[in-house]
């Protein structure tokens, strides 16, 4: 015979607030919210008191008014009657730029030294230590505003490019590092030039389905399709065929160096010397321009390399106006003595004698070069010491840490996993493809993924080197001309937190998914 | 079976190879050479690229920096000395070397004082560093913080006193109560430690006059230079070590509120960075705070970059007590220690241990992110080389040799750190094998 004893039912009591685990932990939890709740209401009720002796308010009503400054980097059009809503929103567009840019470089160079670091050759590993052991060390502050330096004040300045004997020539003819800036080419896209990167990404993919194509014929059949060559052809040829075809047909035209009447039957140089300079109407983005800019360009050069007498004095001048009509009432009006139109519209100008025609090869893809016009570079694109700055402290600085995490994720991986392929007689390309690769990135991703994280937090530092980021224009110029601290302040941490979050929540995705799957 | 095999199988040999002269003696450097340097083509290429690149920089950085000047009064100077030959002028160094160490308004009689300060701190901080050190001498490093207050801020010589006396009270009283509960013990030590320092206020000045102990009091806004970095980098560090423990603990607990709180502080703090934080202490933090109490910048900028610090660890320490094998948790219980039993004793000497090398990584991270006070107007390195030294007239234009220093002294700390980190990480040998 078994009775079942009950269990005693307790009374409860006020101490077992305290003493009984099953209530303790409510008491805790009332205690921290309350005291919580207490602190918070201390911050705002002081933050209220603050505010009216202050007699401020908080409002985002700033953010629609004006901004009232330029800010040098604008990847959208943008003038300082904007709001400043619109300023953040550039200053915004200019971090994602940096970070983008930096991730990228940071990668490259993280994954090239992780390798190395490991290599055989003892020259080199060291040399990679040392380079992860010295940026690592030393704050990334200290690096931007090394660079900045150099960028700034050991670069020479545009003057030293222009003369006879110029201190500095062109890279290339088409890049020039100068203190107010880098000028690389500018890509334009001619007729036809949409079409051709979209066959040329289209190639790209191409490539990408034929080795996956034959990576399962061979395990599926065990037949081996070569793969270097015809992934090279699949990359060139379409792309090629696109270039030429239109570079041949709708691109090319015939253009004309028009001069004022009577001044005909000389060369481009003999006219511009008897002239005593030259003024070229340039349409923006018109195809005669690249003609009238070779024409600049050939000038600029006769100009250095002439005799040094009044040759360099000439004055070249450039006339940038809207269309082509207006290019053609300038020069009927004699506010610029050379002009360049397609060959059928020059028959049209009867002001206007022709000096020499040129073919032109309408490229799907034009290089726009960066000249000297006066003090500084014109077209081409402006790439600012500050931006370069930024771009290669936080390239470098992460490289080193990302170096680090591809170096532990390698040597993470067993000498065994190699071995074992090995004796499977994989040959060594193989061996990293097939074997160590997919084990390693598993181990390498999550780490890399925070150090792009940490790069994008640390490109706010560009605010001292003056590069006009979220944190220069809404942090800076903003908070300091409207006083909006509190507000400002805000809207900055929102926009970084959400950054952060949203790649964390990406970095949990992928971890999901390239996760052992254990049964 | 197997002698048949022998005979008819044709690959097994019959007669004996003649044998072979010995390999070739090769080692020493030729061998170590051919090894690790000219294994094959590709690698004697990146051997001779890497070769070239060392003689380069060495051959554009050696004759600059053996050229140097060492005594000159400004920029223009020293360019005379050097009369157009390539040579840094490290004149910039020795005459502002005061001032790129202690900032440019802390009076310059009291350059012991930190001096000091920074001294004991290496004594103090050894016992701590190096376990090997009779533990007696811990009394020193919990002593080290008020000897420190006093040397660098200076005032009244019974603030640290009471402070410290505080501390003793709160202790004194946790021991008394810690037997019969951990949390009554620690909340009773808290609050009579807090009603101690309420006191403190009245007590400071009739001792003040009874026994004028005092040195020369130095405003906060005084301190600058590389003492600002270490200033910075060791306080915050050393705060945000127990918060970032209890914040880890908080994340790991089962009770939601407590876990939700320290979730959001955590991850509040880490996904946003240092300079927005520095830019609420710089401007915002004060519409937070009573209205009359103005505390000064340097201590708004320590409770910030304490609560930046302590997120980071919490994550670290929480990492630690992750890797813990769960049967720790369950041998604790079933031993039938409390929580707080149980963390002390338990979890927390193990998982600590685990996070060392973590903590000095962050540890690393924070001391060098205290350059980043130079963006919001305070002079510490980084802020005395843009400001005042390379904004006077003498030395407008010296930027290799004085950010050349500023890096080296980082890395010499930094790296000095790190190495130190993996020493004892193969003292503590913490991964078990």
């Amino acid at each position: 015979m078994s009775s079942t004893v009950e269990p005693p039912r307790e009374q409860f009591r006020l101490s077992m607030l305290l003493n009984d685990t099953r209530y303790r932990s409510y008491t805790f939890q009332v205690i921290a919210l309350f005291l919580l709740i207490l602190f918070m209401a201390f911050l705002g009720w002081n933050l209220v008191r603050n505010l009216a002796d202050l007699g401020q308010d908080i409002s985002f009503a700033f953010l629609g008014e004006p901004a009232g400054y330029d800010i040098n980097q604008r990847p959208i059009p943008y003038n300082n009657q904007d709001s400043h809503l619109r300023a953040a929103f550039v200053g915004v567009l200019n971090t994602l730029i940096v970070a983008f840019l930096g991730c990228v470089t940071a990668t490259i160079l993280g994954t090239i030294a992780g390798v190395l670091r490991l290599s055989n050759n003892w020259l080199v590993a060291k040399l990679m230590a040392a380079y992860v052991e010295a940026f690592r060390n030393v704050p990334v502050l200290i690096w931007i505003l090394i660079i900045f330096f150099i960028m700034t004040a050991a670069l020479p300045a545009p003057s030293a490019f222009r003369g006879a004997d110029p201190d500095q020539t062109m890279l290339f003819g088409a890049m020039a590092a100068t203190n107010r800036g880098v000028y690389v080419p500018e890509p334009v896209l001619g007729p036809g030039g949409w079409l051709f990167v979209a066959v040329f990404l289209a190639s790209v993919a191409g490539v990408f389905a034929y080795r996956r194509f034959a990576t399962k014929l061979l395990y599926d059949t065990g037949r081996d399709l070569p793969r270097g060559w015809p992934s090279l052809a699949i990359l060139v040829v379409p792309s090629l065929v696109v270039w030429l075809l239109f570079s041949l047909t709708a691109g090319s035209a015939q253009n004309a160096l028009l001069v004022p009447e009577g001044a005909g039957g000389q060369t481009l140089e003999d006219y511009v010397m008897a002239e005593g300079g030259a003024t070229l109407c340039l349409v923006d983005g018109a195809s005669s321009s690249t003609v009238a800019k070779t024409a600049l360009l050939r000038l600029q050069a006769a100009a250095r390399s002439g005799p040094v007498d009044d040759r360099v004095n000439l004055n070249i001048r450039t006339n940038r106006v809207e269309s082509r009509a207006a290019a053609v009432a300038a020069f009927e009006e004699g506010q610029c003595n050379l002009l360049a139109v397609p060959q059928e519209a020059a028959a049209n100008i009867a002001a206007g004698a022709t000096l020499e025609t040129q073919l032109r090869e309408g490229r799907p893809i034009e290089w726009d070069k960066p000249y000297l016009s006066g003090f500084n570079f014109s077209d081409g694109v402006q790439v600012r010491g500050s931006l370069i700055a930024l771009w290669f402290a936080l390239a470098i600085y992460t490289g080193a840490f990302i170096a680090e995490n591809v170096r532990a994720g390698i040597q993470a991986i067993p000498r065994g996993q190699t071995e074992a392929a090995a004796s499977l007689g994989l040959r060594p390309g193989r061996i990293m493809n097939l074997v160590i690769l997919p084990q390693a990135l598993r181990i390498i991703i999550p780490p890399v993924i925070s150090q792009y994280l940490n790069l994008t937090k640390n490109s706010s530092l560009a605010i001292a080197v003056g590069y006009m980021d979220v944190t220069g224009t809404l942090g800076g110029i903003t908070l300091n001309q409207t006083g909006r601290a509190i507000e400002s302040i805000l809207m900055l941490m929102l926009f970084y937190l959400i950054i952060s979050l949203s790649i964390s929540a990406v970095m949990n995705v992928f971890n999901n998914a390239v996760r052992l799957k254990e049964r | 079976m197997s002698d048949v095999h022998a005979r008819t199988v044709a690959y097994v040999r019959e007669s004996e190879i003649p044998p072979a002269p010995p390999p070739e003696a090769v080692g020493g450097v030729v061998k170590w050479l051919r090894d690790n340097l000219f294994s094959n083509w590709f690698n004697a290429i990146l051997t001779l690229a890497s070769l070239y690149a060392v003689y380069w920089v060495l051959a554009q950085s050696l004759p600059w920096i053996l050229n140097g000047v060492w005594n000159a009064g400004s920029l223009a100077e020293c360019r005379e000395i050097l009369g157009g030959t390539s040579g840094a002028c490290w004149a910039v160094l020795s005459e502002r070397w005061n001032q790129l160490l202690f900032g440019f308004t802390y009076p310059s009689e009291l350059y012991w004082r930190p001096s000091l300060a920074f001294l004991l701190l290496l004594v103090c901080a050894a016992p701590v560093l190096f376990p090997a050190l009779p533990r007696r001498m811990l009394i020193l490093t919990a002593l080290y913080p008020f000897v420190a207050y006093f040397l660098i801020w200076g005032g009244s010589i019974w603030t640290p006193v009471l402070t410290a006396v505080g501390f003793m009270v709160g202790y004194a009283v946790y021991s008394r109560l810690v037997t019969q509960s951990f949390a009554m013990g620690f909340l009773a030590g808290t609050v009579a430690a807090l009603v101690f320092w309420s006191l403190q206020g009245y007590l400071v000045p009739p001792l003040s006059t009874v026994a004028p102990i005092a040195l020369e009091a130095v405003p906060s806004r005084d301190m600058g230079g590389f003492m600002l970095n270490i200033i910075l980098g060791t306080v915050c560090i050393s705060l945000s070590l127990p918060i970032g423990i209890a914040l880890a603990l908080g994340r790991q607990s089962s009770m939601p509120i407590i876990k939700w709180i320290s979730v959001i502080f955590i991850e509040f703090i880490r996904g946003v960075p240092l300079i927005t934080l520095l830019f609420v202490a710089n401007v915002v933090l004060a519409y937070f705070l009573p209205p009359q109490s103005n505390l000064d910048l340097i201590l708004r900028v320590v409770i910030m970059i304490t609560m930046f610090a302590s997120a980071y660890i919490a994550e670290v320490v929480r990492g630690g007590l992750a890797a813990l094998p769960r049967g720790q948790y369950e041998a604790a219980d079933s031993l039938g220690l409390d929580y707080a039993q149980a963390m002390r004793l338990i979890i927390l000497p193990q998982a600590l241990k685990i996070s060392i090398p973590g903590i000095v990584n962050v540890a690393v991270g924070l001391f060098k992110d205290t350059t980043l006070v130079s963006v919001i107007s305070m002079f510490d390195l980084v802020g005395m080389i843009r400001g005042p030294i390379l904004a006077s007239t003498d030395w407008n234009g010296v930027y290799w040799e004085l950010f050349g220093f500023a890096a080296l002294l980082f890395f010499v700390v930094c790296y000095g750190i790190s190495q130190y980190s993996q020493w004892l990480e193969r003292q503590l040998q913490t991964d078990r094998r």
